[in-house]
């Protein structure tokens, strides 16, 4: 028997977990589905005045986000508990962080990413500009992977639990409060003049931080979970 | 040293330490709402209003305290796995919640008449509400697992990180938006208020602490009844 280097490893987890992603395109448009509902409801909720849009678009489209990927948080590790992967992953010889940092990356590829690529649309329809648009992306593009690291972190604590997502919605919403004001305030900034650089910085410093830990603190939590 | 933290040896000693801290605590309660309900002159700003502080700003400085202290135990009890140390956790989960909700509704009358509203979207009040949120998170966790020892480990997990996250959210909301006062007490160049104040204050203050101490010791107690009431030595103290 051949042993797979630590990179392997994290390859095949990777390309196995967006394998059954895509198989499961339901998975993947339910969440991106609420997404524009929920920006959609705004509009009938407040009035269409798009002076008003236009200030709130950016908070509103970061609200979605951060629900929208609660909505796909069940998927990162639920599966793989009842068919016994991650007791696998447990016994492997490699380090648990690099196989979960593998599976959170797939769950961002899989539902971060594509609020980014829908995220267009939904800015003109809050009567976001060229610019502006392009900045929301980018903030987005920043935010969503940290949302999937601590959301993921979420998940491995409240693993196989009764209730678990509104449980998890109580954990880890708190815990998004940063990203959300970094990045809709990157947007805010920009609408009134100002630089957007220092909330970009913010939020890339906060997204490296949770790179280097979350996984790590993520496979200590699936070990007491599965304990 | 290591004999304490075994919950045969601790409970007896906190039997012991209780009346003694709950008298200290009604003491200074009664002393500290005297000085600050009628020996404390009105503010000439604020007015009667003033005396709300002598709630408010030890209940704040008491929710901020009590996560400390609850991290602090929870790292130590993710290192050394000391059983008490959960238990003291999940007894401080409760009131530090309470004081901060506290912190929050003091805070609320106070802005009434003083900023001419219930609740603004400032720093202060924002991150302070997180942190209520952060411990309701920690107290639905660890109600919702059913196996102890997983209850208080992932529970541990989850404080770590949302102190690490606790500085962050406080400096995101500052730069966000801001009117509450800054500190006056503890500043360089000594506190800005006049000492008629800072006593009653510094009272309150030590007060809630006690009052938290002696909270937490007969809550740790009726927990440790609960999860060893079938050991010989609990047995034993029955008589």
């Amino acid at each position: 028997m051949t042993t797979l280097t630590g990179v392997q490893v994290w390859k095949n987890v990777l390309r196995s977990d967006l394998r059954l992603a895509l198989r499961q395109r339901t998975d993947i448009l339910t969440p991106l589905i609420f997404f524009i509902i929920v920006v959609s409801l705004f509009p009938l909720g407040v009035g269409p005045e798009s002076k008003l849009l236009h200030s709130m678009g950016a908070g509103v489209i970061w609200v979605a986000a951060l629900l929208a990927n609660l909505l796909s948080l069940h998927r990162v590790f639920e599966n793989d508990l009842e068919n016994g992967v991650l007791e696998q992953f447990l016994l492997a010889p490699h380090s648990l962080a690099i196989l979960v940092s593998a599976k959170i990356l797939s769950h961002w590829l899989t539902s971060g990413l594509p609020l980014v690529i829908i995220t267009p649309l939904l800015s003109l329809q809050m009567g976001l500009t060229g610019s502006e648009i392009s900045l929301m992306m980018l903030t987005l593009l920043i935010g969503t992977p940290t949302l999937s690291l601590i959301g993921s972190l979420g998940a491995a604590l409240t693993l196989g639990l009764r209730g678990g997502g509104v449980l998890l919605s109580l954990l880890v919403l708190p815990l998004y409060t940063p990203v959300l004001i970094f990045g809709a305030g990157a947007i805010t900034a920009y609408q009134n003049g100002l630089s957007p650089e220092g909330h970009l910085s913010l939020m890339g410093a906060i997204a490296i931080l949770a790179v280097m830990f979350i996984p790590w603190v993520c496979a200590h939590s699936l070990r007491i979970s599965l304990d | 040293m290591f004999k304490i933290a075994s919950a045969r040896h601790f409970y007896p000693l906190a039997g012991k330490l209780l009346p003694w801290i709950s008298a200290l605590t009604a003491g200074l309660i009664f002393y500290g709402l005297y000085l600050g309900l009628f020996v404390a002159p009105p503010d000439y700003q604020q007015g009667e209003t003033v005396r709300i502080m002598f709630i408010h700003v030890p209940s704040a400085w008491m929710s901020m305290f009590i996560y400390a202290s609850m991290a602090i135990a929870a790292a130590t009890s993710l290192i050394w796995k000391i059983k008490l140390t959960d238990i003291f956790i999940r007894c401080s989960a409760a009131v530090g919640a309470s004081f901060t909700l506290l912190a929050l509704l003091t805070g609320s009358l106070w802005g009434k008449p003083m900023w001419g509203t219930w609740w603004v979207w400032d720093a202060r009040l924002t991150s302070e509400l997180i942190l209520l949120f952060l411990y309701l998170g920690y107290i639905a966790l660890v109600e919702a697992i059913d196996d102890e020892r997983r209850a208080s480990r992932a529970g541990a997990v989850l404080l770590l990180v949302g102190v690490i996250n606790l500085p962050v959210i406080h400096f995101s909301v500052e730069w966000w938006n801001t009117l509450h006062q800054p500190a006056s007490v503890a500043k360089s160049g000594g506190p800005a208020i006049h000492p008629d104040i800072l006593v009653p204050l510094l009272v309150m203050a030590a007060a809630f602490k006690f009052y938290y101490v002696a909270v937490v010791l007969v809550k740790m107690r009726a927990a440790i009844i609960a999860s060893e009431r079938h050991t010989q030595w609990l047995q034993g103290l029955k008589g």
